[in-house]
């Protein structure tokens, strides 16, 4: 029996795997000693524990668990990475940041405010597939470039940037590069000793991991310095002050750990749903898949349906927990601001789903979700004049709509 | 196993039972992101406005005045630098007690053209009344000003009177802030009335009183224009960004619950164990600091003439009683307690520094069994001096 509505929203948040929350609950209760306590063991063995944890994080992406620095999630990672490095570099490197038009809120906002604050900023725009090419980026550095921030994974359209060969050009031009690795991690390998990367954010909570926790990478060689965003006592060696929540960087340490161990077999099994999912939609007619198809992650597919509505097709489709656009703007009624920088229309980005599937989507899932897409589009589209139409053979781009 | 008593509650407290089963389904079956419009969504948004009313009614505020951090150290600095970044550069005036999460987002404000005045307290922790107003009254009163005075004090426990403090700011136009996060669930707080006496903001913590690490909140007067410290999403009503902690959330919310319902039983409880344990350590001829000024009524904070404080926390550890030697985030610094010395005392008294701070399961036991240990780590000590000084 299937348990409805069926989660096929991995990446907005993932469901913190049991395995993970076993280890993370002894830390509340019998363990619960605050790490920085240096006077008892409850402190003591709290503070084993959270680097155990950094050591795990370290070496999901190859870095050294000194280059590791907890947060409270990857928006805070994104706003200390961006405003640490320009305030602390403006004054030597200058005033100019280059992103990307389809990253997500958490940089988009931060850089916007650093606008406010005089700095100036590049929005690199993706071609229609979704990437930025290294010539982009090359083109838009300048000398007083500070820092380039470009994200490894698009949380809506799942496509992979070109990490390596964009970070060649930061590091030859002097241009500090972080990237956002929220969505990146467990579902593709990132090896920061081989990766010309100074600053990755990551997420415990899009990985199995609990939410409210974090991390930075801050590479060590060469040296990256950031402004602290968040004074006090002097945590993580100053540039993070706040009690650590022991329970939330375990769980985080053992999520990693099990992305590591088990991430080059639980993709193939994704790949392979994902597949599916694509098959069974693309009989359906003026469908359009979102973003690079092979250049992305397996875990997600994001599709227009052409003549629907996105709203009725929202609640049409209510036995499966999906976004339309991403979860952090989908109370909004703007369309996906990521599918229109790809040049989709209003309307395709207005019925636009983002399916991801993660850990526990079962192949059964799919095949409800494949049935439930083809009968209720089906449906709506009976209803819809614009489809009528469109089956009549009229070219809509050509009908002149008459002003009300 | 040994386990030792834990008498260290004012760095953290374990995670009431009631409060980790109400945790639990928001890891691994209610592990909705609240921004979601699916039912998933909707059932973390439910929790986390049903904890935003807990927190809410357990320090008398309107549930819309609360701003869930990811801790007391973000609500610190959140208040502090978010005040700072809507007005002109002006005067921070804070006290000479704060906790660093306090003083040192007060000393970035330097940077920004602010001027950094800290105020005096007297010998029993309490803010010297005259220093505040004279601080107050250094600056022409068109200039912006911020306060920030804490509610109860982690190393001593003293507690200040904040309406009447922020009543003398008023007068100022001053935006008064006060970290409480060691008086929620201990004390009662609430903010109408303190909002009313011209408190603008309350700092909270989830871990202090049982409920987990990793949720924190600001409880702000909505008439405070402050920049958010973390941007991107608009999460917290713009103030806050980033995906929320649903069960960290739901955990603070049912410890404000608990605590607020024990609240006089277990401070009536730990007051007298705190006077057992304050007589035996009269008796044992130690210094009790601030013990003339109204307190928490779980923390002693003491110092044995001639003994060190590292020393004997050590020493006592080994005994199976976990205290601390000052507050848990400096502990690590060997200087002596910024509070004690602000407060005029000794260095040399202040290095002797001992802090016991109770929880609602500490026992008549563990604080007689305390004071025994602290007898026998105390003739140890004092005989290994003896032999010391022989053998010089």
């Amino acid at each position: 029996m299937l348990k409805l509505p069926i989660y096929l929203d991995y990446s907005a948040t993932t469901p913190v795997d049991p395995r993970v929350a076993a280890k993370m609950i002894p830390w509340l209760t019998e363990h619960f000693g605050n790490p920085a306590s240096r006077s008892h063991p409850f402190g003591w063995e709290a503070d084993k524990a959270v680097e155990d944890a950094r050591a795990e994080v370290a070496k999901l992406v190859n870095a050294d668990p000194k280059e590791i620095i907890f947060t409270s999630g990857a928006t805070e990672s994104n706003n200390l990475a961006i405003k640490g490095a320009a305030h602390f570099y403006a004054a030597t490197r200058g005033k100019h940041i280059v992103t990307v038009a389809t990253e997500h809120k958490a940089v988009l906002d931060t850089v916007k405010e650093l606008e406010r604050q005089g700095f100036e900023a590049t929005y690199l725009e993706p071609q229609s597939d979704g990437l930025i090419t290294p010539e982009q980026l090359k083109a838009a550095l300048r000398k007083d470039t500070v820092l380039a921030s470009v994200m490894a994974v698009n949380n809506e359209i799942g496509v992979i940037q070109p990490i390596a060969e964009l970070g060649e050009i930061c590091r030859e031009a002097g241009v500090i590069f972080h990237v956002d690795a929220a969505q990146a991690t467990g579902k593709m390998p990132l090896d920061l000793a081989a990766l010309k990367v100074d600053l990755m954010s990551f997420s415990a909570h899009k990985t199995y991991g609990p939410k409210g926790i974090g991390a930075l990478y801050v590479r060590r060689k060469p040296r990256i310095r950031l402004e602290a965003q968040m004074h006090g006592g002097g945590h993580e060696r100053g540039m993070r002050s706040g009690t650590l929540a022991t329970h939330q960087i375990i769980g985080m340490g053992e999520a990693f750990r099990l992305a590591r161990e088990e991430m080059a077999i639980e993709n193939e099994r994704i790949r392979m749903l994902r597949d599916r999912l694509l098959k069974g939609l693309q009989d359906i007619e003026e469908t359009y898949v979102n973003g690079h198809i092979d250049n992305r992650v397996p875990h997600n597919l994001n599709v227009s349906f052409n003549f629907v509505e996105g709203e009725s097709l929202i609640m049409a489709i209510k036995d499966i927990a999906v976004s339309s656009g991403s979860a952090c703007t989908s109370a909004s009624l703007e369309p996906s601001y990521v599918l229109r920088a790809l040049g989709r229309s209003d309307e395709l980005a207005h019925s636009s789903i983002r399916f991801t599937i993660g850990r526990f989507t079962t192949e059964e899932e799919i095949d409800f979700t494949i049935k439930l897409l083809h009968d209720k589009l089906g449906k709506l589209r009976e209803l819809s004049p614009l489809w009528e139409m469109f089956k009549d053979g009229v070219d809509l781009e050509s009908v002149q709509w008459a002003a009300h | 196993m040994f386990a030792p008593a834990y008498l260290d509650h004012n760095a953290t407290t374990p995670v009431a039972p009631r409060v980790l089963e109400a945790m639990l389904p928001f890891f691994g079956q209610q592990y909705g992101n609240a921004s979601s419009r699916h039912e998933y969504g909707r059932a973390a948004r439910r929790a986390i406005d049903t904890a935003r009313q807990r927190v809410a009614f357990a320090v008398g505020a309107h549930p819309t005045e609360v701003v869930f951090t990811s801790g007391g150290s973000e609500a610190n600095n959140l208040f502090i630098k978010g005040v700072a970044a809507n007005l002109p550069a002006g005067l921070a005036a804070i006290s000479a007690i704060e906790h660093p999460c306090v003083r040192e987002p007060a000393r970035t404000l330097r940077r920004q053209g602010w001027q950094l005045r800290e105020i005096a307290v007297d010998v029993d922790c309490r803010i010297a009344s005259a220093d505040f107003v004279a601080a107050l009254a250094e600056k022409p009163a068109a200039v912006s000003t911020i306060v920030s005075v804490m509610f109860a004090n982690n190393e001593t426990g003293v507690v200040q009177d904040v309406a009447r403090l922020a009543t003398i700011a008023q007068d100022s136009r001053a935006w008064f802030h006060s970290d409480a996060v060691q008086a929620l669930g201990k004390i009662p707080l609430d903010f109408r009335s303190l909002n009313a006496a011209g408190v603008h903001a309350l700092t909270l913590s989830a871990h202090k009183l049982g409920g987990p690490k990793g949720a924190g909140a600001l409880v702000v007067d909505k008439r405070v224009d402050l920049a958010p410290l973390i941007a991107g999403g608009g999460h917290e009503r713009g103030l806050r960004s980033g995906t929320e902690n649903v069960p960290a959330i739901v955990g603070f919310g049912v410890a404000c619950e608990e605590a607020i319902v024990r609240m006089a039983e277990t401070a009536a409880r730990l007051r007298g164990l705190r006077d057992d344990l304050e007589h035996g350590l009269a008796a044992r001829g130690a210094v009790i600091f601030a013990s003339n000024a109204a307190r928490l009524p779980n923390t002693t904070y003491f110092s044995l003439p001639g003994l060190d404080g590292e020393t004997l926390v050590a020493k006592l550890d080994r005994s199976g009683y976990a205290v601390a030697s000052g507050a848990a985030c400096s502990s690590a610094n060997p200087e002596p307690s910024h509070v004690l010395l602000a407060m005029g005392i000794a260095p040399a008294t202040a290095r002797g520094a001992v802090r016991v701070s109770l929880g609602p399961e500490t026992s008549a036991t563990e604080i007689a069994g305390f004071l025994q240990a602290l007898s026998a780590t105390v003739s140890d000590l004092q005989s290994m001096a003896a032999i010391s000084t022989a053998a010089h």
